[in-house]
């Protein structure tokens, strides 16, 4: 079994393609199918660790602080993200109550944890040569991006407002606006494709060549 | 993908285009599939002279030409999903109960509601996403698990694109499950009004969560097997009588 880091394969049709030298940000297509073969990650890598503290920011102020208040003749209640999850499980809904933890809290919160361990490594310019775990969290994060759904919660809370505000006076808590942030940081953090994690983490420090591209 | 998902206007798939030739040569086929080569689906190394089952070198993933028994997974999470479909919109997702009434919401209902209340941009919002969209994935899974057993060289660019859409779109439809799931956290005022969440929300959640498992089993590289770097034409033909003689 040889490798060969001369060719690239479509993970969509299964076309076998040679790998270009991609020049600044630039993305490369399969000819047969158009799916994307590689882009150029630039210098997104450096600016994934920043933007990962920063999302995990954002999401322990999105979680620890009401997304909403509503007043109804004098009468006030408001929720968290978690405090919605208990009220579900208590109602009996607890398949529906864990889909809605795992979705909104967990996997993102997985997500992020993992890459903090994955990058901070980097920053301190420590070239370590062996992270505990690394396969294995890789292949997690891989098995999880899918799942993770912050920014389809962030819809459901606005759809949820507009049918509130027929009924009762509703406002918006310091969480929504949090959770505003956590999208959006969240978007450019999780598009960024675990493989050419494998490729920076692994496969070029077992070649004992620099990390940091 | 659009062209407007790449930044900075470079014009790269002009440029890679020309840099970009497929191995294939005129004697040698387009996919991995027939030749010794072999790419580890987990993390892109590509392999020569690996076997089925065989260590990938890097991720230590188990290397598969296909995504295991991909087909009939898929089937089985359809089968489910259709079948949860029914209670999913036939049940009520949430009841509002305040001093006076008790209100029972479908899917459909509460799309009938936004509506009726003017606010119609809602209503189209939530229609496209929680009935729109499963329904969607179901029918467009369905054809492309159908014309991938066939091994049917119909539209593969289109099937392949279509792919793309299903999995795309497929989280989206989870906006009624949390909607439901917030205003039940919220609107907890005892004795004057107070939602919660139906069964009906429970069964929606499983088509969701279905679809995507059925979209995840499936593989992609399943449509444009056996195909022949000739095509047009030949192929089609090729195929037919193929599928004749079997």
């Amino acid at each position: 079994m040889q490798e060969r880091p001369d060719l690239i394969v479509c993970e969509e049709c299964d076309a076998v393609h040679r790998r270009p030298a991609l020049a600044h940000a630039e993305i490369a297509r399969c000819l047969r199918c158009g799916a994307e073969l590689e882009r150029d990650t630039g210098s997104r890598l450096e600016r994934l660790l920043p933007l990962t503290v920063a999302s995990l920011i954002m999401f322990v102020i999105a979680n620890s602080f009401p997304i909403v208040q509503i007043e109804l003749q004098g009468l006030t209640s408001d929720t968290t993200l978690f405090g919605a999850v208990m009220v579900l499980n208590g109602e009996g809904m607890s398949l529906v109550a864990m889909l809605v933890l795992a979705t909104t809290i967990l996997f993102p919160l997985m997500q992020m944890l993992v890459l903090l361990y994955l990058l901070l490594p980097f920053a301190h310019d420590v070239h370590d040569g062996h992270r505990p775990g690394v396969k294995i969290l890789l292949r997690l994060m891989q098995i999880v991006r899918p799942w993770g759904m912050v920014e389809v919660f962030l819809l459901g809370v606005l759809v949820a407002l507009v049918k509130l505000s027929n009924m009762a006076a509703v406002v918006p808590g310091v969480a929504l606006w949090a959770f505003g942030a956590l999208t959006i940081l969240l978007t450019v953090v999780v598009s960024f494709n675990p493989r050419y994690l494998w490729r920076i983490l692994v496969s070029e420090r077992r070649d004992g060549g620099e990390a940091v591209p | 993908m659009s062209a407007g998902t790449h930044n900075t206007g470079v014009d790269d798939i002009g440029g890679i285009d020309g840099a970009l030739q497929p191995v294939a040569a005129a004697a040698e086929p387009d996919s991995a599939i027939g030749t010794d080569i072999f790419p580890c689906h987990h993390c892109g190394t590509v392999w020569q002279g690996a076997q089925q089952d065989e260590q990938c070198g890097i991720c230590h993933a188990p290397l598969h030409r296909r995504r295991i028994d991909s087909l009939n997974r898929t089937w089985a999470f359809l089968i489910a999903a259709c079948i949860m479909y029914i209670p999913a919109n036939l049940m009520p997702v949430m009841i509002t109960s305040t001093l006076l009434d008790e209100q029972r919401d479908t899917i459909m209902s509460g799309i009938v509601y936004f509506w009726a209340s003017g606010s119609w941009e809602l209503a189209i919002v939530v229609f496209v996403a929680s009935f729109m969209v499963p329904l969607f994935k179901l029918v467009a899974l369905i054809i492309l698990t159908v014309s991938a057993r066939r091994r049917s060289s119909w539209q593969r660019l289109q099937r392949a694109k279509l792919y793309r859409v299903v999995e795309t779109i497929g989280r989206w439809s989870m906006l009624d499950v949390f909607v439901v799931s917030l205003l039940t956290g919220l609107v907890q005022i005892e004795g004057f009004a107070k939602i919660t969440a139906g069964i009906g929300v429970a069964a929606f959640g499983s088509v969701v969560v279905l679809t995507m498992l059925a979209s995840l089993s499936f593989d992609p590289r399943l449509i444009w097997d056996e195909v022949v770097p000739e095509t047009g034409q030949a192929t089609d033909k090729e195929q037919k009588e193929k599928d004749i003689n079997d």
